[in-house]
């Protein structure tokens, strides 16, 4: 399905709220050389969970879940924002007409352009509705 | 008034021997006659009724221990049919099952009596408003405490546990003269009038707390009663034993055993044998006189010493001092019996975390704070914080629902926690008492 290639690899990471749980996890992708694209973390009480878009996704799975960690993909997709003011609402519209719920969300502001990254409750209800209100998916070839 | 049943509480010691002897003699037959349980435990050990001959040769019977009554659950080791009981009485056992007590109507006097006794002995009577802040309902505190202290003709405010700011409020409007509690929970009231611009010392009648089901210590007592302008009294006992039981006198050296309702030994928890008055060692009971449920050289798990001298306040029975410790890992949060094994046998139920576990305890103002923390499965994890949220929560109410005590948990990651070859150390007790 053309859709597919929108669909991007997370990685998320349960960690415990305490200092030098994400040194351990940058220094383990360090060790591997994966790259973080973007990474967010959220917060519990007690604990977190470590967001993550790396370069090799399968690589980072296997070394984090081999030092210990308990490791997840997610699906996510990224869309291209007009780095301008309104370039986010224009995208948050778009979701809300088309009744789509964003789970979590992280962003960067790149050269290029401002990158969101969206974890939605329909993945292909959220890719079509973007495509079609003229946002820019961006391919998980591009992270990947 | 001095004593509230002279003839018994100041009997001749020879006269208490015989008494006891007498009633250890009855009790051995009945139960050798009708109760299959501790028929089998005698003819396993290889002692018939026969064979006691004297007091000292209650050595010879069979230990009963807390999780017998957990394997014969809910009744099986009961010695009177359900239409010879009045009460049942339900508290969390070691695992899984919960301990079922029941209670003919001789068992309810003879327990009242008890604790009409201990309260006479404390100086409250007629005239004394005792606020019952233990919780009333399947755990024996509350009902225990208000029918003794009926007895003796005081006023009984039946306030139960929580809501604290109103038990303050009714401690002033109905002139309290007495508090029956945890102590931890006497210190948190102390601690919540303050914020209301109360005294206890100075604004109540407070004049006595009967201060028990869980360990305090010396210090505690002191702190108490120079900050409340109280007399703090020790209170004993089990749910086993029928609840609250034996009350420390004005003395406040040890509290008072009944000896015509219970007879103690201080045992060697190595060799198990006998050890004389002083020496610390594990405390085993055996009630005379119970019906429904005879508790037969009972090992409660609780360390300390007795005092077989005749007390300062004229009475003959022996008294047992402030527990010092357990012979297992029983924890008591808020007055409630915490076994680990309970919270391994909870944590079995819920596929989405691990075995593992570590228990923290501490005080939090006044009140015990238990936080448990157990590993999150793999397979369970989810990159949402909301079921993650949900995961423990769960846990928080099966371990709520299993010990009848609020736990916090807290998540970690899978082979955090220490394991343990051989005995394992689970339990972190940062509590000062």
């Amino acid at each position: 399905m053309e859709q597919k290639k929108y669909v991007i690899r997370q990685i998320s990471v349960f960690s415990e709220n305490k200092p030098g749980r994400l040194a351990a996890i940058a220094k383990a992708l360090q060790e591997e050389e994966i790259n973080i694209l973007a990474f967010s973390i959220a917060e519990a009480d007690g604990f977190g969970v470590v967001r993550a878009l790396v370069d090799k996704p399968k690589k980072a799975y296997e070394k984090l879940s081999g030092i210990g960690f308990n490791v997840a993909f997610t699906d996510v997709i990224a869309v291209q924002m007009k780095d301008i003011p309104g370039g986010l609402y224009e995208i948050a519209r778009i979701l809300g007409e088309g009744k789509i719920n964003i789970e979590y969300s992280y962003a960067y502001s790149g050269k290029e352009a401002a990158v969101l990254i969206l974890r939605v409750d329909n993945v292909e209800a959220a890719i079509s509705a973007i495509r079609n209100g003229g946002g820019t998916l961006l391919e998980s070839s591009m992270f990947q | 008034m001095k004593c509230w049943d002279p003839r018994i509480e100041e009997m001749p010691r020879e006269d208490i021997r015989r008494l006891q002897y007498r009633l250890l003699k009855t009790l051995v037959y009945r139960l050798y006659s009708f109760s299959p349980f501790y028929h089998d435990r005698m003819r396993e050990e290889g002692v018939h009724p026969d064979d006691i001959r004297a007091l000292s040769d209650i050595r010879k019977l069979p230990f009963m221990v807390k999780s017998d009554l957990r394997d014969n659950y809910p009744d099986k080791i009961f010695v009177a049919g359900q239409e010879d009981l009045v009460r049942y009485h339900v508290s969390s056992g070691t695992t899984g099952k919960p301990t079922v007590v029941g209670y003919t109507q001789n068992d309810l006097n003879n327990w009242t009596a008890s604790l009409a006794r201990g309260l006479v002995s404390c100086g409250l009577g007629r005239g004394d408003v005792l606020q019952v802040s233990y919780g009333y309902g399947l755990f024996t505190g509350g009902l225990g405490l208000h029918y003794g202290a009926e007895r003796i003709g005081a006023t009984v405010l039946p306030t139960s546990v929580g809501n604290t700011e109103r038990q303050i409020e009714l401690m002033q409007d109905l002139h309290t003269t007495a508090i029956a509690c945890t102590p931890s929970y006497l210190l948190h009231i102390g601690e919540v009038a303050e914020k209301m611009g109360v005294s206890i010392r100075d604004d109540t009648s407070l004049r006595i707390g009967i201060l028990g089901a869980e360990p305090w210590s010396d210090n505690m007592k002191t702190r108490i009663e120079e900050w409340l302008g109280i007399r703090a009294y020790d209170i004993y006992g089990t749910s086993e034993l029928s609840g609250p039981m034996f009350c420390e006198c004005t003395e406040q050296n040890g509290f008072h055993v009944w000896a015509d309702l219970a007879y103690v030994e201080i045992l060697d928890p190595e060799t198990g044998e006998q050890l004389p008055p002083g020496e610390q060692g594990e405390m085993v009971i055996t009630m005379l006189q119970k019906e429904a449920l005879p508790m037969i050289r009972f090992r409660i798990g609780d360390v300390t010493s007795y005092d077989d001298e005749v007390c300062g306040c004229g009475r003959t029975h022996p008294r047992v001092h402030r527990i010092s410790g357990r012979v297992d890992d029983m924890l008591i949060i808020r007055g409630i019996n915490v076994f680990p094994s309970q919270i391994e046998y909870t944590l079995m139920t819920v596929p989405e975390v691990g075995q593992h576990f570590m228990i923290e305890v501490d005080r939090k103002g006044a009140l015990d704070d238990m936080l448990v923390k157990v590993e999150v499965r793999r397979e369970a994890f989810s990159d949402k914080i909301t079921d993650l949220m949900a995961i423990r929560r769960n846990v928080e109410h099966r371990l709520r629902n299993a010990l009848n005590v609020a736990v916090n948990v807290e998540l970690v990651e899978p082979g955090s926690l220490p394991r343990f070859e051989g005995k394992a150390k689970r339990v972190i007790d940062k509590r000062k008492i």
